[in-house]
């Protein structure tokens, strides 16, 4: 399986998630700079996290309007793997391939620290490798993590079973401790916690490896029935 | 278009205007024999900043010189942008620290974001990719509205910076006291990392080369910062605002990437930021390194601002901007490759063999002085020094041992001391994980990153006990490199060199300069004892409000090697039964303690000892036995003395608890800040080994009990549960910070 790394101006966690996947996962894992016009080639999309064009209007507001994002747009609709991340998570909410927005964290300031998630969907293709109700420890680092969503596209998430992921100690506001959503096709998940810095346990948790796992064996299943 | 009228030279001379400028008379006296005539303005603004003491160390230099620079592995010792060292297979470290005091006292957030800025141009212009950030704040006590202003305000820059551009800010110290309240420290370092066939030098080598601009425009923002930084802070310095300049993390990330791949490019010759003084530093100091001379037409320097003069432009200290020479008609390719990461690069001069720096602007010569005379020739003064009457008083004093009613009370309270207490309401904010390198984050002893690829690590800390250096400015200066080594040893690492960064007052003051001299001659006995050389640093002196100077505060940034992974360790208790073993003596020192803050609010008498030599001994057994894998945990035992340090290696999780016995008086077995001790646990299994290894006193026992308690004479003197003092010291920062006044 090849992914992407989708690298923006101002991407500052591209190297970690290009090492989790081919350092611990041993795919195949290419950068693609944000100008690139085709991700034909590739089978899942990385969009990592960082300060894409500084954040200093609003975090991922103007890499939304990148020339890759198209692409990002087609490779969702064709059903590949689309995962954000941090910074990678807001931008698919800009873009609009998840529902909801990002305020500052409650306490306004940056946030940097492992914390504990419960795995609430283990049916999609982002968690198979997970237990339902799982508890896993992933670190968060950002400044705009609380997530918030209207009334309404909450019921729709809850209903939909769309939210993959939710804090145990909620470190940022974020509405019903939500810590990751999935869209309602299933195929792109956005979430604040960084599942590329927890893939060894020298740096203190490989929980995150199991994500990218299950990313595989998902497509490994859907490519070889097809062949 | 609007013409700015500038005093002529004839009005410089007689109204004296250069004084302005922070130039004396017989300074300005010294320049027109330089050059034979009256300098211009221009010309005085680039002398007058060349030969502050920020550029020039002027000061200084007669101390600097005293330090050992020298050692096998050292690559590149003071006088490029960062000090590089061999850690073998072709591979380097490259670290530097620097000070944004004066900035940071004035505009808090911005001070520390640019000082953090500045840095890490230092290193990135060797050549390296920088792999971590580290610091070392000094505030007053944690109570008025202003300090914790400065302190939040402070740390939020660090992080906004550091986060941003994505360097993880791996450790630091934060110290709370008095001597601070008006004039924060705030010195930051940055770690690289350099394959040894891409180390470049700022070097303006090759006649009719081309001098080339990179990065950010250059506004009006930060003139004469740096002689701004050369003097003390008034009531007044408020005015001073906009010689502090305004960080762009995400344009440095840029820049960053874009020198990185520039440093693959053979077309370069030579790179140096423009930090401190900006155009004027770089381009002075880049001839005169190469024994040749620069050229630049001011028209073409990327301008912020419209009508900007000659003189805005040279000493603006707009940040994230680089000066770069590269072989001439290679421009091109330059400019290509800053394109990519949409920078401008703009040739604006060339290399010439007349050591002069020459500017050209709207058409005509505005500056023609020798560049030696500007990076070179600043005068040098050996101020007169004085032993302050405080010392000999000082010295006279006879041991005390501050009274204690109750022991656990005492721990408790000691513990939440800001400086003591838990920084995680501080390094929370920074991301110490980006990378995903950090293998030991911060709150230990020292901070452990890895080299990708390697079995190797970088272990590294920041560290300087500034009531020692006041008592006793030599001891304390051979005690701030001791700790330092100590907590890199503590770590697994072998220590390698240190950088260091000289905060004191005002050097024209007798007592402030024979500070300067005894720390600098501990500084100097430590670092050839233990074989760490200084391969560079900076000096912040002026630290002075309203008259009165900080705490002479020497910050040690020290970097060690792990030669493999399985090495590293913390200073947290592993697991019940572990033998819990202490190194070192007890003697009954209170001087510049914790403790004789807290019971008498000042501090007095004499530093504690250091023998530097008994101090390496210990330190190599230590390395020893922990390579030799028979150490679990590995903490020094500094503030606050061996309660504390047995408190800190209890909180981790699991429920560990610990019985110590102690002997002797209490108050100092447990609170005394005696030198050159270490607290060790070690498997039951390798208890012989490791007696053998390490002249330690087995003095207790790993538990499950989550409590501490301690036995003199068969008889608990001390018992606490851990969660209680846990919540102690984590919660006094926060605490502290809610309060209201």
């Amino acid at each position: 399986m090849k992914f992407a790394v989708i690298v923006f101006p101002g991407s500052n966690c591209d190297i970690d998630m290009y090492h989790a996947i081919k350092d611990e996962l041993g795919e195949e894992v290419e950068y693609v700079w944000h100008d690139t016009e085709s991700l034909e080639e590739y089978d899942g999309i990385l969009l990592p996290g960082g300060f894409s064009y500084g954040d200093y209007l609003r975090s991922g507001a103007i890499a939304r309007f990148s020339r890759v994002m198209q692409e990002v747009v087609k490779a969702a609709n064709d059903g590949k793997p689309v995962l954000g991340v941090c910074n990678g998570f807001q931008i698919l909410l800009e873009s609009g391939l998840l529902p909801g927005a990002m305020r500052r964290n409650e306490s306004l300031s940056f946030i940097c620290k492992p914390v504990q998630l419960k795995v609430e969907n283990n049916q999609t293709m982002f968690t198979g490798e997970y237990e339902l109700g799982q508890t896993i420890t992933i670190p968060v680092a950002h400044g705009e993590g609380n997530y918030y969503c209207d009334k309404d596209t909450l019921a729709r998430l809850k209903a939909n079973n769309q939210i993959v992921f939710t804090y145990e100690q909620n470190p940022n506001g974020s509405l019903e401790n939500i810590a990751g959503i999935i869209n309602e096709k299933g195929n792109v998940l956005g979430m604040m916690p960084h599942p590329e810095r927890a893939v060894d346990e020298l740096l203190g948790s490989a929980d995150g490896l199991k994500m990218f796992q299950s990313i595989v064996k998902t497509w490994r299943e859907a490519h070889v029935v097809k062949a | 278009m609007l013409l700015k009228l500038e005093p002529n030279p004839e009005q410089i001379k007689t109204e004296k205007l250069y004084q302005q400028m922070g130039l004396s008379d017989d300074e300005f006296a010294m320049i027109e024999n330089i050059l034979g005539r009256t300098p211009n303005w221009t010309e005085t603004g680039l002398f007058s900043v060349m030969w502050s003491e920020h550029c020039s160390y002027k000061n200084s230099k007669p101390v600097l010189k005293k330090f050992p620079t020298t050692g096998e592995r050292v690559l590149q010792g003071p006088g490029e942008g960062a000090g590089i060292v061999d850690i073998g297979d072709q591979q380097a470290v490259v670290f530097k620290i620097e000070s944004h005091n004066h900035p940071s006292a004035i505009e808090p957030y911005q001070g520390a974001a640019t000082g953090v800025g500045g840095i890490i141009r230092d290193v990135f212009s060797m050549g390296a990719r920088p792999i971590a950030l580290l610091n070392s704040l000094r505030f007053g006590e944690l109570e008025s509205p202003r300090v914790k202003y400065l302190f939040k305000e402070v740390v939020a820059g660090i992080a906004g910076y550091g986060n941003c551009i994505g360097i993880p800010t791996v450790g630091g110290e934060v110290q709370f006291d008095s001597s601070y309240e008006g004039n924060p420290l705030v010195n930051a370092m940055c770690v690289g990392l350099i394959d040894h066939k891409d180390i470049k030098k700022g070097q303006a080598h090759g006649v009719g080369n081309t001098v080339m601009y990179v990065g950010a425009k250059t506004g009006r923002d930060g003139i004469h910062g740096a002689t701004f930084a050369s003097e003390e802070l008034t009531e007044q310095s408020d005015k001073d605002r906009p010689a502090v300049q305004v960080g762009d993390p995400f344009m440095e990330k840029l820049l960053l990437e874009a020198c990185l791949e520039l440093v693959q490019s053979d077309a370069l010759v030579g790179i140096q930021d423009m930090g401190a003084a900006g155009l004027t530093s770089s381009s002075a100091e880049m001839a005169s390194k190469a024994g040749m001379g620069i050229e630049m037409n001011l028209d073409l320097v990327p301008q912020r601002e419209t009508g900007m003069t000659a003189y805005e432009m040279m000493l603006s200290e707009s940040q994230e901007r680089m000066l770069i020479v590269v072989k001439k008609g290679r421009e091109q390719e330059i400019v290509d490759l800053f394109n990519k990461y949409n920078l401008e690069a703009v040739a604006i001069g060339k290399v010439t063999d007349d050591k002069r720096l020459r500017l050209i602007h709207n058409g005509e010569i505005v500056a023609d002085v020798p560049v030696d005379a500007l990076a070179e020739d600043a005068p040098v003064y050996h101020k007169p020094s004085k032993e302050p009457a405080y010392f000999a008083e000082f010295q006279g004093m006879k041991p005390e041992i501050p009274q204690v009613d109750d022991l656990k009370d005492t721990l408790l309270k000691l513990l939440s001391q800001p400086t003591i207490a838990s920084k995680e309401w501080v390094y929370e904010q920074y991301d110490y994980m980006v990378r995903t390198n950090t293998v030991v984050a911060p709150g230990s002893d020292a901070s452990v990153v890895r080299i990708r690829g390697t079995r190797k690590a970088l272990a590294m800390t920041t560290d300087c006990n500034s009531r020692y250096v006041y008592l006793d400015p030599e001891t304390g200066g051979k005690i701030a490199v001791a700790e330092a080594a100590r907590n890199i040893v503590c770590s697994g690492a072998e220590p390698l060199a240190i950088t260091d960064n000289l905060n004191f007052g005002n050097p024209e003051k007798p007592e402030v300069f024979w500070q300067i001299e005894k720390a600098a001659d501990g500084i100097s006995e430590a670092c050839r004892v233990l074989d760490t050389p200084v391969i560079g640093g900076n000096v912040s002196l002026y630290n002075e409000t309203s008259g009165t100077a900080i705490y002479p505060t020497p910050v040690i940034g020290m970097v060690g090697l792990v030669t493999d992974l399985d090495h590293i360790t913390t200073q947290h208790f592993k697991q019940k039964g572990d033998l819990i073993y202490l190194v070192g003596e007890t003697k009954d020192e209170f001087g510049g303690s914790e403790l004789q803050k807290l019971v008498h609010g000042r501090i007095f008498g004499k530093a504690p000892e250091l023998n530097i030599q008994l101090e390496k001994e210990r330190q190599s057994q230590i390395l020893t036995a922990i390579r030799a894998g028979v150490v679990q945990s590995a903490h020094d035992v500094s503030e606050g003395g061996l309660g504390t340090a047995l408190a800190e290696c209890l909180f981790t999780e699991g429920g560990l608890g610990a019985e110590v016995n102690i002997t002797g008086n209490p108050v100092s077995a447990l609170f005394s800040e005696t030198q050159s001790r270490f607290l060790l646990s070690v498997k039951r299994e390798h208890q012989a080994e490791f007696e053998s290894l390490v002249d330690a006193k087995l003095i207790g026992e790993v538990n499950e009990s989550g409590t501490l308690r301690v036995m003199a004479d068969n008889q608990p003197v001390l018992e606490a549960s851990v969660e209680e003092l846990k919540a102690a010291w984590k919660g006094a920062i926060p605490c502290l910070l809610k309060s209201r006044d």
